[in-house]
């Protein structure tokens, strides 16, 4: 069913955009005009060239109209919900999990009445005064396409056609407010535009501001990550004992209530094969970095690189195909039977090896960029000396780009303990804990996906586990990160 | 020019070191250096001046192969060291650059100790056969750097960590270290203070016993010290090469006194 109040809702938010940006423009060419007469077309004697009047104006004429209508969209549904209240009883209200239920009726009911209305089945002054009494709810709004689940009670319905009219309201309330506030911002501009006024600081502020902005808001979303991770390892470790977690050697969840939750083989799983993933991964990226930057001529470097970083661009679950049907079996048949060391398709040989493959490109891209910007200078003095390339490389360039290419090669770990797709499909998800490269095993992405794929509701052991998963993860490529950090300053002190 | 002083020059028959004749360089289209014929001796300073952008860099790149790390580049013409043509294909330009040394325009140390800048050299090319030994060539190396003094507590800090003209000092220990028969010195003293470039002048002199000595230089002042031969170059052409006193008092070409009376550069 299209939902015409949401359509509504957008259209008129975005028609009120449109206005601000119309105001907006109007500030733009009206204060560069006033700031360009008030000197009397001496632009000399600005303070601020006209961009900058005409820029403040344009933001004077949006920014303010725009905070406000922000304001107000993620305000009015809190408030209508509290206005709501008093059609209920308190206890019900009071429940969280009832009041969202009750309010997902509400608004159901209310964009029932709206759909009717606007395709002529009920005019609008019935959709107000309808009433329980005088029939079902439920069959008038489903003679119109509009289908609920339950039979409408009194109070849903009187809430329902309460919460209409005080969405109306606020409707005309935010448009009218919204364009106040960006006429008087707008006028306001228009009044401070004049030679001396320094609209340059103030936009230069602005932006500044915007850019703050932008980065805050991915902090925050880190922060709001790890806080609603937390909250529910908190709960997980309220019902499963924390030390069995951690130092568990057996990892066999069931719905009996008798599971076994223990990291340890699955943090040895992701590990392993991440591991196995560096080591392919690491000399052929840093291998093939040294020769497009150091050895190939122009012409080859041009078609090389972008192959390379192709395989970049290739879906993860591409290469757990590739991994299943291709990687698994050869390594199976070539490596783990003969050798008798197992005789399973999927194992950490498979999938820290494609794993590692796709970190190729990741790494030597990298790796090329960093090496590319140690100066040339530095070859020249070592090739004066007459040291020869691998020399030079070795000695010269290498220890110059060290700190960069740590840096690389553990946001290259990072990527594989937080891979997923591959190892289960190349590694299986079978949690053991074993020395042998050709056995099944399985990781923490893995298990984090498994434990709540089917299950919505987070109140067991068995599911919260995922949360205190997630959150060694985070903890794990967060010591990788800091790691790394930490040794590229010190290379950094003794180079610089 | 009042305060360049012409040391007297003892006027011996020396051994040609390099012999270039007919030396061209094109970068890509542009033809940065024509018909260059030159004739540097053993145990004598030479000194290229002549204006910027003129290909002084460019000719001194062209004796140790340098130009050959610039793809652009192409040189032709032939230039023998000892009567041997360098660019021949059977010389190994690695070998060829252990003998004929090279000191940048720019400071440029390696990002490395001091003590592992200097050592860089005799380590590549195996010689000395021990710590002790090269502890010796460093610390020799960096006392006729005119360095020691300053840098002998800190041989296990960084190079890059030097001033300016302490890091172009360290460079030029970095290339006597190896002993090469002749060096080569872009504006060795650019970046240096004036006791810093008495030092190294005085350095260069010293070089003279044991090296060939070949350095671009801006001042003139510094060639008319330092030089015994001098070559002018301009837009790509050697204008005038000889006698470091003939060039400076009596110039045959006309475009050799204006530069030397400050009216081209
Ligand atoms: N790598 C290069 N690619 C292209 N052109 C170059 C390159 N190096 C030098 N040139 C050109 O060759 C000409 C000679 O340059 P060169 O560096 O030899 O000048 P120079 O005499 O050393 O000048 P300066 O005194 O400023 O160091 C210049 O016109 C320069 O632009
Ligand atoms: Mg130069």
């Amino acid at each position: 069913m299209p939902d015409i109040r949401a359509g509504d809702f957008l259209m008129s938010v975005f028609i009120l955009i449109l206005a601000l940006l119309v105001i907006g423009l109007a500030g733009f060419v009206l204060c560069r005009a006033r700031a360009v007469a008030s000197v009397q077309g001496n632009v000399r004697q600005l303070h601020s060239l006209p961009g900058y009047h005409g820029w403040h104006g344009f933001i004077m004429g949006v920014l303010p109209g725009l905070a406000v209508l922000v304001l107000w969209v993620i305000a009015q549904p809190m408030v209508i919900e509290r206005n709501l209240s008093n059609y209920f009883p308190t206890a019900q209200f009071e429940d969280a999990a009832q009041r969202t239920l009750l309010m997902a009726d509400v608004r159901r009911v209310a964009a029932g009445l709206d759909t009717a209305v606007a395709r002529g089945a009920m005019n609008a002054e019935e959709s107000v005064t309808l009433s329980t009494d005088t029939g079902s709810v439920r069959d008038r709004l489903a003679s119109v396409g509009v289908a609920l689940g339950a039979e409408v009670t009194p109070q849903v319905l009187e809430a329902a056609q309460a919460y209409r009219a005080q969405a109306a309201t606020g409707a005309l309330w935010r448009t009218v407010l919204t364009l106040a506030v960006a006429g008087v911002a707008f006028l306001w501009a228009l009044r401070l535009t004049q030679g001396e006024f320094r609209a340059r600081n103030r936009v230069e502020t602005v932006i500044l501001g915007l850019l703050m902005l932008a980065s805050t808001i991915a902090i925050l979303t880190t922060i709001g990550i790890v806080l609603s991770m937390l909250s529910e390892t908190i709960r997980f470790a309220s019902m499963y004992p924390i030390a069995d977690f951690f130092f568990g050697l057996t990892w066999s969840p069931n719905f009996q209530g008798n599971s076994e939750l223990g990291l340890l083989p699955l943090l040895w799983g992701t590990l392993y094969i991440s591991l196995v993933a560096m080591i392919v991964a690491v000399p052929i990226g840093l291998f093939t970095a040294i020769y497009l930057a150091e050895y190939a001529s122009a012409r080859v470097r041009s078609v090389v690189k972008p192959l390379i970083e192709i395989i970049a661009g290739i879906p993860t679950v591409v290469f757990g195909l590739f991994a299943l049907v291709t990687v698994g079996p050869l390594i199976r048949d070539w490596l783990a039977v003969p050798s008798g060391l197992g005789s399973s398709g999927s194992s950490v040989m498979t999938a820290g090896l494609v794993i590692g493959i796709l970190n190729i490109p990741f790494i030597s891209s990298l790796a090329d960029d960093i090496i590319n910007a140690v100066p040339q200078s530095l070859r020249d003095g070592s090739y004066g000396m007459g040291a020869t390339r691998s020399e030079t490389v070795r000695q010269v360039i290498l220890p110059a780009a060290l700190p960069g290419i740590v840096g690389a090669v553990l946001l290259a770990a990072s990527r594989a303990i937080g891979e997923t797709m591959i190892v289960t499909m190349g590694a299986g998800a079978a949690a053991r804990l074993d020395l042998n490269p050709f056995e099944a095993m399985t990781t923490i992405t893995v298990k984090i996906v498994s434990q709540l794929t089917g299950d919505t509701e987070f109140n067991s052991p068995e599911t919260l586990v995922a949360f205190a998963l997630g959150m060694t993860l985070f903890v794990i490529t967060l010591g990788l990160n800091v790691f790394a950090l930490y040794i590229v300053r010190k290379y950094r002190e003794q180079y610089e | 020019m009042n305060d360049m002083r012409i040391v007297e020059r003892a006027v011996e028959t020396r051994n040609i070191k390099i012999s270039a004749r007919g030396v061209q360089v094109h970068y890509g289209d542009k033809h940065a250096l024509r018909d260059v014929d030159v004739d540097i001796l053993d145990n004598t300073v030479t000194a290229f001046i002549g204006p910027s952008g003129c290909g002084k860099s460019t000719f001194l790149r062209c004796l140790n192969r340098m130009n050959d790390t610039v793809a652009v580049a192409k040189v032709s013409g032939t230039i023998l060291l000892d009567g041997e043509d360098i660019y021949d294909r059977r010389v190994d330009p690695v070998q060829l650059r252990a003998k004929v040394g090279m000191v940048f325009q720019k400071p440029n140390p390696f990002p490395k100790s001091i003590y592992d800048n200097v050592a860089y050299g005799p380590r590549i090319h195996g010689l000395t056969r021990n710590k002790a030994e090269l502890d010796e060539v460093v610390e020799a190396s960096l006392r006729k750097a005119a360095l020691w003094n300053e840098v002998k507590d800190r041989l296990q800090e960084g190079g890059t960590g030097l001033s300016g003209g302490q890091q172009q000092r360290l460079c030029i220990a970095r290339a006597i270290a190896t002993s090469p028969e002749v060096l080569l010195m872009d504006e060795p003293c650019s970046a240096l203070d004036p006791i810093a470039t008495a030092q190294v002048e005085e350095l260069i002199d010293e070089l003279r016993a044991s090296f060939s000595v070949v350095i671009v230089t801006h001042s003139m002042q510094q060639a008319a010290r330092v030089s015994q031969r001098t070559a002018f170059f301009h837009l790509g052409n050697l204008v005038e090469y000889g006698e470091t006193g003939a060039i400076f008092t009596k110039p045959s070409d006309p475009r050799t006194e204006s530069y030397i009376t400050g009216r081209i550069g």
